[in-house]
C-alpha cells in the first residue's frame, strides 16, 4: 500500500523530464548566442565534435545507470510481509566487471581526448600574427607586421591561419571566441599563444573568461572575419593616418580631443602619434579608426552612427536623440556606464559631446 | 579560599558554576557529541548565509541587465558564496558529523584529544565570524574563492591597483584560521580512529563513514600545507614587499594556481568522501542488507584519496601548460573516475534485491546517487581537454560543481541529518515534511543546475554580473533562478520541520531504524560516556549481530 509515493515519483519525473526537454528546445532558440556548437572554424569544429562524442557516451551511461537505479528502487521497495533479504556481502566477479566496463568507456574517451588535443597544434604555413593585449577591461589588437593597432574588434581574413601572442601586464584574462576557438589564458609573464581560422565571413563574439576584476563582465570583443579582398581593403584603410574632414563640428571636435585632455590617454595617428609604431604608449585604446568600429569600451555599449545624428554647429551643436546614442551616454558619464574604468574625465557639455561624436564618427 | 570552593562545588544559595549553566555547559564542553552538534549548528548557520548569497546571485541574473546588485557587490557576493559554502558549511558540517558519529561508531568514549577538539570548533566559529565581519567594514573578499593572483595583490604590475583594500586580507587570514582548525580536527580523527577502536574493531571492520573520515583527514593533513603556504605568500606579497606572484618582478602568477589547486583538488574530495561515507551507512540500513563490496567501497575511497593529489592541473587546462602535461592530467583525471564509478555500482548493488524502507534519509541517499552520477558524467566531460578549452570558466563548470556539491554533498548531508537526528535528540523528524523537502530539493536542483549546461554551451562565462538580452541566455537563467528559489523553499520546510520536531516531535526508541552499527547500541541521545561497557566487535555490523545472533555476520562471513 506504499504505491502512491511511487506514482507521485513518476509524475514528478515526467514533469521534470518535460521541463528539461523544454529547456533543451529553448536553448535552440538562442540563434545569437556565441554557441560552441555553432562553429565557423576548424578549431571550434573539432572541439565541438568531441562534445557530440562525449554526449553520446554520457547519454548511454546516464540512461543505463539511472535506469538501473530507478528500476531497483521500484522493484525492491519494501512490500508488506516481505521476508528479510539475503545478506549478501559482495561478489568479486561482479566487482571486476563494473571496474573494467567503465574503464573501457573512460579510456575510449581519453584516447579521443589525447588524439584531438595533439591534432589541434597550429598547422604549418603562413600565418597572420596579432599581438593580443588584455587590459582592464578591454582588448587591444596589435598587428605587428602590418603596423596597425586597434581595439575591441579583431579583424581577420577568412581561410587564413591567425596566430595570436597573448599578453597581459596587469591580471590574468582569458581569450575566448566560442564559435572559432576554445580559450587560452592571458597570463602576465607567460608567452601564451593560440591560433584559429575562420572559414566564412562573420561577426563572432569574444569574451574574457578569467575573472579579472570589477568589470570582468564587460570585457568583450568581436572577431570580424572578412573575405580576403575585403580584409585587404580594410587593412589599407587602417594603415592611413586619421581622416581630417573640414566641417565645423569635426574641426571643433578635433580641437577638443587635444584641449579637453582626451589626447593624454588615447592615441590618434596624425594628431598625437606620428605612426602606429610610435614609441609613445597610451593608457586607453588607439582611436585612429574608431569610426570603423562598432563597440565602445570593451563592448559595454555598441554604437551606430545613425543613432547619433548631430544637428547645429558651434554652440548649437547637439545630439538629436541622446537617449539612443550610446556614444553620447559614454562620453556623458563613462563611470556611470562602466564603473571603475580608467576614463575619469570632467563632465563634458552637450555641445562638446556632440562635437566629439562628430569627430569620432569621422575617424573611419 | 575554602568558602569559595565550597560555594562553587555544591552551588549553595542557587549559585552554579558557569560550566553548569545551560549556556556555560555548551561553551565549556569538550564532549565530542556536544561539539559535533555545535559544528553542525554553526555550519547550518553558514549554509543559510551562503544560501542567501546564492539567492542574491540568482536574483541578479534572473533577467538580463539585472539591477539588483552592482558589479562590486556581485563580485563580493559570489566570492563569499563559494568561500562560505566550502569552508564554512560543507567542511564544518562533515567535521560535525564526524565528531558526533565516529567515536560512537568505533565504540570509543570520546575523541582522542577532547580539548583540541573544542579548540578546533572555536577556531571555526571565530574564523567564520572573522570572515563574515568583512561585510561590516565594507571589504568582503571579492576575487573568487580561488583568489587568483595577481588580481588579489595590492598592485598587479605596472602600478595598476588591484585589490588595495582589506578584502583579500580577510580572506587570507580567515583561510589560515580555518586551516588551523582543520589540521587540529584531522589529527584528532586520525589518532582517534587508529588508537581508540573498541576491542575487535579492526580496520577492516570499521564502518565506511569512519573509513572515509580517515581518508579525508589524511587528505587535509597533506593538502592544507600548500594552501597555508599560498595564503602566507600572498600576505607577504601584499604587506612585506615580496613578489612571489608578480611577473613584473620575477614572480609567477601560475605559482598561485599550482599551490592553490594542489590543495584545491584534494579539497573537493574532502567535501565529498565523508558524504560517500554517509551514503554507505544509510543505504545498507534502509535496504536491510550489508553494503555490497565493503572492501571495494573502502579501498576505492583510498584510491580516490591518493589520485586526488595527481589531478590538480585539470583546473588549469587553459593556462597554457605543455601538451604532455595536459595529457598527463587528463589521464589521471580519467583514472580517478574509475574508483568513483565503482562506488556508484556498489551502492546500486547494495539496494539490489534488498527490502527498501523508503524513509526520508533513504530518499536523500538515493537522490544522491542519481544526482552525483550526473556530476560524474559532466566531470568526465571536463577532463576532455579540447572540450574543456571551450567550457572551462563557463556555466557548464558551475553546473558540474553544483551537481557534485549540491546533488552530492548536500543531499548526503540532509540524508545524514534525517538519519542521525533521532540519535542526537531522541526524536524523529517529520517524514511527510521531509519528503516535501526532498522533492523541492530534487526538482529545484535540477531546474537550477541542469540549464547551466546549456548556458555554458551557449557561451555564457562564469562570474559575469550582467549579460545582455540578445544572446539567448534569458530563458535558461530564469529557469535556474526559479530552481534556486525552490531549493530555498525546501530549506524553509526543513527549518519548520526542525522546530516542529524539537517541540512536538515523535519520541523514538534508541534504535528507530533497526540499524547495524554501534552508535545505535546506546541511549538516544547517548550519555556523556557513550557506552556503559565498551562493546566487543566481531564483524562489520556489531549491532546487527547483537540483534540477530542466529545469522550474525561473524558466523556467516569471514572478515
Amino acid at each position: 500500500m506504499r504505491m502512491p509515493i511511487f506514482r507521485g515519483a513518476k509524475r514528478w519525473g515526467m514533469v521534470l523530464s518535460v521541463l528539461l526537454l523544454a529547456s533543451l528546445l529553448l536553448s535552440a532558440c538562442g540563434e545569437n548566442s556565441p554557441s560552441i556548437l555553432d562553429t565557423h572554424g576548424p578549431v571550434a569544429a573539432s572541439e565541438a565534435g568531441l562534445f557530440w562524442f562525449i554526449l553520446v557516451v554520457a547519454t548511454i551511461v546516464f540512461v543505463a545507470v539511472e535506469g538501473l537505479l530507478i528500476w531497483s528502487i521500484i522493484r525492491y521497495r519494501e512490500r508488506p510481509n516481505a521476508p528479510m533479504p539475503k545478506q549478501t556481502h559482495g561478489n568479486n566477479r561482479v566487482e571486476l566487471i563494473w571496474t573494467i566496463v567503465p574503464s573501457i568507456f573512460l579510456f575510449a574517451v581519453l584516447i579521443g581526448t589525447i588524439y584531438t588535443m595533439f591534432g589541434l597544434s597550429q598547422p604549418a604555413g603562413q600565418a597572420l600574427n596579432v599581438r593580443v593585449v588584455g587590459h582592464q577591461w578591454w582588448w587591444e589588437f596589435d598587428y605587428e607586421n602590418a603596423g596597425i593597432i586597434t581595439a575591441d574588434e579583431l579583424v581577420v581574413p577568412t581561410g587564413a591561419i591567425v596566430h595570436l601572442d597573448l599578453k597581459s601586464e596587469n591580471v590574468i584574462h582569458s581569450f575566448w571566441v566560442p564559435q572559432l576557438t576554445g580559450k587560452t589564458d592571458v597570463v602576465p609573464g607567460h608567452d601564451n599563444t593560440k591560433w584559429f581560422k575562420a572559414d566564412n565571413p562573420g561577426y563572432f563574439r569574444g569574451l574574457c573568461t578569467e575573472f579579472c576584476g570589477l568589470q570582468h563582465a564587460n570585457m568583450e570583443f568581436y572577431v570580424k572575419a572578412l573575405a580576403p579582398n575585403d580584409y585587404q581593403t580594410w587593412l589599407t584603410g587602417q594603415q592611413q593616418a586619421a581622416q581630417n574632414k573640414n566641417d565645423a563640428n569635426t574641426q571643433a571636435g578635433k580641437a577638443l580631443f587635444t584641449s579637453a585632455g582626451c589626447a593624454g590617454c588615447h592615441g590618434i595617428v596624425g594628431i598625437n602619434l606620428n605612426s602606429f609604431n610610435d614609441a609613445k604608449t597610451f593608457m586607453g585604446p588607439n582611436l585612429t579608426h574608431f569610426g570603423s568600429r562598432r563597440l565602445i569600451a570593451g563592448g559595454v555599449l555598441a554604437w551606430d552612427p545613425k543613432d547619433c545624428q548631430v544637428q547645429g554647429t558651434g554652440n548649437d551643436a547637439h545630439v538629436v536623440d541622446p537617449g539612443s546614442c550610446n556614444l553620447y551616454k559614454w562620453l556623458h558619464d563613462p563611470q556611470g556606464v562602466k564603473a571603475g574604468n580608467d576614463m575619469n574625465i570632467r563632465r563634458l557639455s552637450d555641445t562638446e559631446i556632440a562635437q566629439l561624436v562628430v569627430y569620432l564618427e569621422s575617424l573611419t | 579560599m575554602a568558602t569559595r570552593i565550597a560555594a562553587g562545588d555544591v552551588g549553595v544559595a542557587g549559585r552554579k558554576r558557569f560550566s553548569e549553566t545551560y549556556l556555560g555547559e555548551w561553551i565549556t564542553t569538550v564532549d565530542h557529541k556536544k561539539l559535533g552538534i555545535m559544528y553542525i549548528f554553526t555550519a547550518f548557520f553558514f549554509f543559510l548565509v551562503g544560501g542567501i548569497e546564492a539567492l542574491l546571485v540568482r536574483t541578479q541574473l534572473a533577467v538580463p541587465n539585472g539591477q539588483v546588485l552592482d558589479a562590486a557587490t556581485y563580485n563580493e557576493v559570489f566570492t563569499m558564496h563559494g568561500t562560505t559554502m566550502i569552508f564554512l558549511f560543507v567542511m564544518p558540517m562533515l567535521t560535525g558529523f564526524g565528531n558526533y558519529v565516529v567515536p560512537l561508531m568505533i565504540g570509543a568514549r570520546d575523541m582522542a584529544f577532547p580539548r583540541m577538539n573544542a579548540f578546533g570548533y572555536w577556531i571555526v566559529f571565530f574564523g567564520g565570524l572573522f570572515m563574515s565581519a568583512s561585510f561590516m567594514v565594507g571589504a568582503p573578499p571579492n576575487a573568487g574563492w580561488f583568489s587568483y593572483a595577481p588580481l588579489t595583490e595590492v598592485t598587479c604590475g605596472n602600478g595598476v591597483m588591484c585589490t588595495p583594500g582589506l578584502n583579500m586580507d580577510f580572506w587570507a587570514l580567515g583561510i589560515l584560521m580555518l586551516g588551523i582548525s582543520s589540521i587540529a580536527g584531522s589529527l584528532n580523527f586520525v589518532v582517534t580512529i587508529f588508537k581508540m577502536r573498541a576491542p575487535g574493531m579492526t580496520i577492516n571492520r570499521m564502518p565506511l563513514f569512519v573509513w572515509m573520515t580517515m581518508v579525508t583527514s589524511f587528505l587535509l593533513l597533506f593538502s592544507l600545507p600548500s594552501l597555508t603556504a599560498a595564503a602566507i605568500l600572498l600576505l607577504l606579497d601584499r604587506h612585506a614587499g615580496t613578489h612571489f606572484f608578480q611577473a613584473g618582478a620575477g614572480g609567477d602568477p601560475l605559482l598561485w594556481q599550482h599551490l592553490f589547486w594542489s590543495f584545491g583538488h584534494p579539497e573537493v574530495y574532502i567535501l565529498i568522501l565523508p558524504a560517500f561515507g554517509m551514503v554507505s551507512e544509510i543505504l545498507p540500513v534502509f535496504s536491510r542488507k550489508p553494503i555490497f563490496g565493503y572492501t571495494f567501497v573502502a579501498w576505492s575511497g583510498v584510491a580516490i584519496g591518493f589520485l586526488s593529489f595527481t589531478v590538480w592541473a585539470h583546473h588549469m587546462f587553459a593556462v597554457g601548460l605543455p601538451l604532455v602535461a595536459q595529457a598527463f592530467f587528463a589521464t589521471s583525471t580519467t583514472l580517478i573516475a574509475i574508483p568513483t564509478a565503482v562506488k556508484i555500482f556498489n551502492w546500486i548493488g547494495t539496494i539490489w534485491a534488498g527490502k527498501l524502507n523508503m524513509k526520508v534519509a533513504m530518499y536523500f541517499a538515493l537522490g544522491f546517487i542519481g544526482m552525483f552520477l550526473i556530476g560524474g558524467l559532466n566531470g568526465v566531460a571536463l577532463a576532455v581537454v579540447p572540450f574543456d578549452y571551450q567550457v572551462t570558466d563557463t556555466y557548464f563548470v558551475v553546473s558540474h560543481i553544483h551537481y557534485v556539491l549540491f546533488g552530492g554533498s548536500v543531499f548526503a548531508i540532509f540524508g545524514g541529518i534525517f538519519y542521525w537526528f533521532p540519535k542526537m535528540t531522541g526524536r524523529l523528524l517529520d517524514e511527510r515534511l521531509g519528503k516535501i523537502q526532498f522533492w523541492l530539493f530534487l526538482i529545484g536542483a535540477n531546474l537550477a543546475f541542469f540549464p547551466m549546461h546549456m548556458l555554458g554551451l551557449l557561451g555564457m562565462p562564469r562570474r559575469y554580473y550582467t549579460y545582455p538580452d540578445s544572446l539567448g541566455w534569458n530563458e535558461m537563467n530564469l529557469i535556474a533562478t526559479i530552481g534556486a528559489f525552490l531549493i530555498a523553499i525546501g530549506v524553509m520546510v526543513f527549518l519548520w520541520n526542525f522546530i516542529k520536531t524539537l517541540r512536538f516531535g515523535e519520541k523514538c526508541s534508541s534504535d528507530p531504524w533497526d540499524a547495524f552499527t554501534l552508535e545505535w547500541d546506546t541511549a538516544s541521545p547517548p550519555k556523556a560516556y557513550n557506552f556503559l561497557t565498551l562493546p566487543i566487535v566481531r564483524s562489520r555490523r556489531p549491532f546487527f549481530d547483537k540483534k540477530n545472533p542466529d545469522i550474525a555476520d561473524w558466523k556467516t562471513a569471514t572478515h
